[in-house]
């Protein structure tokens, strides 16, 4: 090894990038909850998957924790009601989406009880079957809280069937701005020690890593001091850089595993799940709460007063906003982080469970620079922690030669956007991936959809056909009917007519 | 003289048989662009093109004698694919086209006749006598065929409707060059 790779080599991993992270003083104000508000408004897409079915009629009184919308398909969450209220409207609000088009949302008045519903705690968790766990996941509504959404209690049975040995708990948090997951972790790491001990009996795991980048001490602290009655739970501290919080990147800092391309985690053998996921997971069973409330950060250089607000979810963004004070309107809205967040086109759409943080940017922090051409200079394919070329990727998208960025691997991009922010010609790259990702599944859905029609084309004729033949059928059963009939009348008559 | 005679003859049949055998064992059953063309089309031969179906517009499509613009239901996204396809390039401004359209019951004029259920080429309307029709949005292609039929104009073609699953990014406007 050379003098100069020594060099380069030990300062942790080559991919990524190290923004400004940011974190503080958010991350170090205390928890603060917010006083539910009036009105909550409760979208239907929460999750990955099929939009839940809503369950409750315009009018009716719900208490808190009752279920207001059921799961649809196998890939779906149920949704339940953050406070108790009555349902004053069912229709359509502006969705938590860059697109910011319309989706159903359930509107919830409050009567400011805040009178629980029926719930169902389990003492001893570990008695219960690893069915039951995911029965009871499944049914609290629990999804991925670090951002995908996915339905925990399918991952659960994933990791079961595809027998997963170990647990790996994503406290990464590398997204700048973000601290909602450092919050948890310092003000409750034993919900989060105890639900992803009950997600290691859920999936059959022998041992439990928890990776927390560097930055976060306090909660690392925490995390140790509630996992040390337990062996098999270890608390592992990793190098601040993003995206340490991906999954691939995690499970190969903490495992030296590297997942395949087109592969889940679980085929190496471990699942990953976010810190966030492992607490509800804790509240589900031993308590008994559906997934109804969360930590997000509001953070950003127009917030007055930065920190971790608890909230219930549809709660909206001006509500939060208005509880932590502005200093300034913001020049741009974002929720989730900067890196991956969706930006915003107002202030009054509802936080879902995936929204770890509101971030409210100044006119500074919010300035986009004209992008220009692509120099070449490689920076792109140094930062992707994919080990993908963004530049020649972004190039045949732009050309329209879809095809040939699947020949550069597309698939893989995690979209992290590591690649624009390092692009010195500030090139919006991801924006192009996940156009060029976008319109090729639209493609591959319009396959499908010709495929379905074509089928449905073929049933119909072959209905027509067999119409037809039935009814030949029918005509001549009657035919033969009458000419038996006719032939008993001749019959009966010729008989008559003989003596 | 006899042996330039011999080898050239020689030469002949042996050529000759060699193109006699690959004409046999490459022998191309019907034309395979007329095939992929038609994998591209909407396939419910809703016949708005003029041709006898789908497989009909196709074959017109690869000899040429049937623009690539020639299938509403298909609309721009179709043409760009023939084009992209057979290696043409189209001016996209020519073609009508209102995006992916669907059909829609207006349910308080709907009589419930059922005669547009029997012109539907792959079974999208759902109804039966005297009760009010509705269309399967996943099944119906757009081809139209139950417009003219409905006698109280409840059937109208509507754009398909974007949703939260369908939106895509859209691509970045074009820098440098």
């Amino acid at each position: 090894m050379g003098i100069l790779d020594r060099f380069f080599k030990s300062h942790g991993p080559d991919w990524g990038v190290h923004p400004d992270d940011h974190k503080r003083p958010a991350a170090d104000a205390p928890l603060r909850t917010l006083p539910v508000p009036e009105k909550l408004y409760i979208p239907m897409q929460q999750h990955v998957g099929g939009p839940a079915r809503p369950v409750v009629l315009v009018g009716q009184a719900v208490l808190k924790g009752q279920l207001l919308a059921e799961a649809q398909g196998n890939i779906s969450a149920p949704i339940h009601a953050p406070t108790s209220g009555r349902v004053v409207a069912i229709g359509e609000i502006t969705a938590p989406h860059p697109s910011g088009l319309a989706q159903l949302a359930i509107t919830l008045a409050s009567d400011g009880n805040d009178t629980w519903g029926e719930r169902q705690p389990v003492v001893d968790p570990f008695s219960l079957s690893p069915a039951e766990i995911a029965k009871r996941t499944a049914a609290a509504g629990v999804v991925g809280l670090g951002g995908a959404t996915f339905p925990s209690a399918v991952k659960f049975n994933l990791g079961k069937r595809l027998k997963v040995s170990t647990l790996i708990v994503n406290g990464g948090e590398c997204e700048p701005y973000l601290s909602s997951d450092d919050c948890l972790m310092r003000y409750r790491a034993s919900e989060v020690v105890d639900g992803l001990r009950i997600i290691m009996h859920a999936i059959g795991a022998g041992d439990a890593l928890v990776g927390i980048e560097e930055n976060k001490p306090e909660a690392i602290a925490a995390m140790k001091l509630a996992a040390e009655p337990f062996g098999n739970v270890r608390i592992c501290p990793v190098p601040a850089r993003y995206p340490m919080g991906s999954d691939k990147q995690l499970i190969q800092t903490l495992t030296g595993k590297e997942v395949p391309a087109d592969a889940r985690a679980a085929e190496v053998g471990v699942l990953v799940h976010n810190v966030s996921t492992c607490a509800a997971v804790h509240r589900a069973l031993r308590l008994g709460e559906p997934l109804i409330e969360r930590i997000v950060t509001v953070n950003g250089g127009a917030v007055a007063t930065p920190g971790n607000v608890f909230a219930p979810l549809g709660a909206r963004v001006a509500d939060l906003l208005g509880f932590t004070g502005l200093t300034q309107e913001p020049a741009r809205l974002i929720l989730g982080g900067p890196m991956m967040g969706t930006l915003l086109p107002h202030a009054t759409i509802p936080i879902v469970k995936g929204a770890s943080g509101i971030l409210a940017f100044d006119a500074r922090e919010a300035r986009v620079p004209e992008a220009g051409a692509c120099i070449r200079c490689g920076s792109c394919t140094r930062a992707c922690p994919m080990g993908l070329l963004p530049l020649e990727m972004a190039n045949h998208i732009r050309a329209g030669d879809l095809e040939g960025a699947l020949r550069y691997e597309l698939s893989d991009c995690i979209a992290c956007g590591c690649c624009a922010y390092v692009c010195p010609a500030h090139i919006p790259l991801v924006q192009y991936f996940s156009h060029a990702k976008g319109e090729l599944s639209a493609r591959e859905r319009s396959k499908l959809r010709n495929a379905a029609t074509r089928r449905l084309v073929e049933q119909r004729l072959a209905r027509l056909e067999r119409e037809t033949r039935e009814k030949a059928a029918a005509a001549a059963k009657r035919k033969a009917e009458r000419d038996a009939a006719k032939a008993r009348a001749a019959g009966t008559s010729v008989t008559e007519a003989s003596p | 003289m006899l042996i330039a005679i011999l080898s050239l003859t020689l030469l002949g049949s042996l050529l000759g048989l060699g193109l006699g055998v690959a004409a046999k064992k490459f022998h191309v059953e019907g034309d395979p662009l007329t095939a992929e063309i038609e994998a591209l089309m909407p396939g419910s031969n809703c016949g708005q093109c003029g041709f006898p179906g789908c497989p009909g517009a196709a074959a017109a499509i690869a000899d040429g004698s049937a623009p690539v613009t020639v299938c509403p239901p298909g609309g721009k996204a179709l043409a760009q694919a023939l084009a992209a396809k057979l290696g043409i390039s189209i001016d996209l401004g020519e073609v009508a086209d209102q995006g992916p359209q669907i059909a829609a019951v207006a349910e308080e004029i709907c009589i419930g006749c059922c005669r547009c259920i029997k012109v539907c080429p792959t079974d999208a309307i759902l109804g039966a006598a005297k009760q009010i029709h509705n269309v399967i949005r996943e099944a119906c292609t757009g081809c139209g065929n139950c417009i003219d039929r409905c006698p109280t104009e409840a059937m109208t073609m509507q754009p398909v409707p974007v949703t939260l699953q369908h939106w895509i990014w859209p691509k970045p406007e074009m820098v440098g060059a």
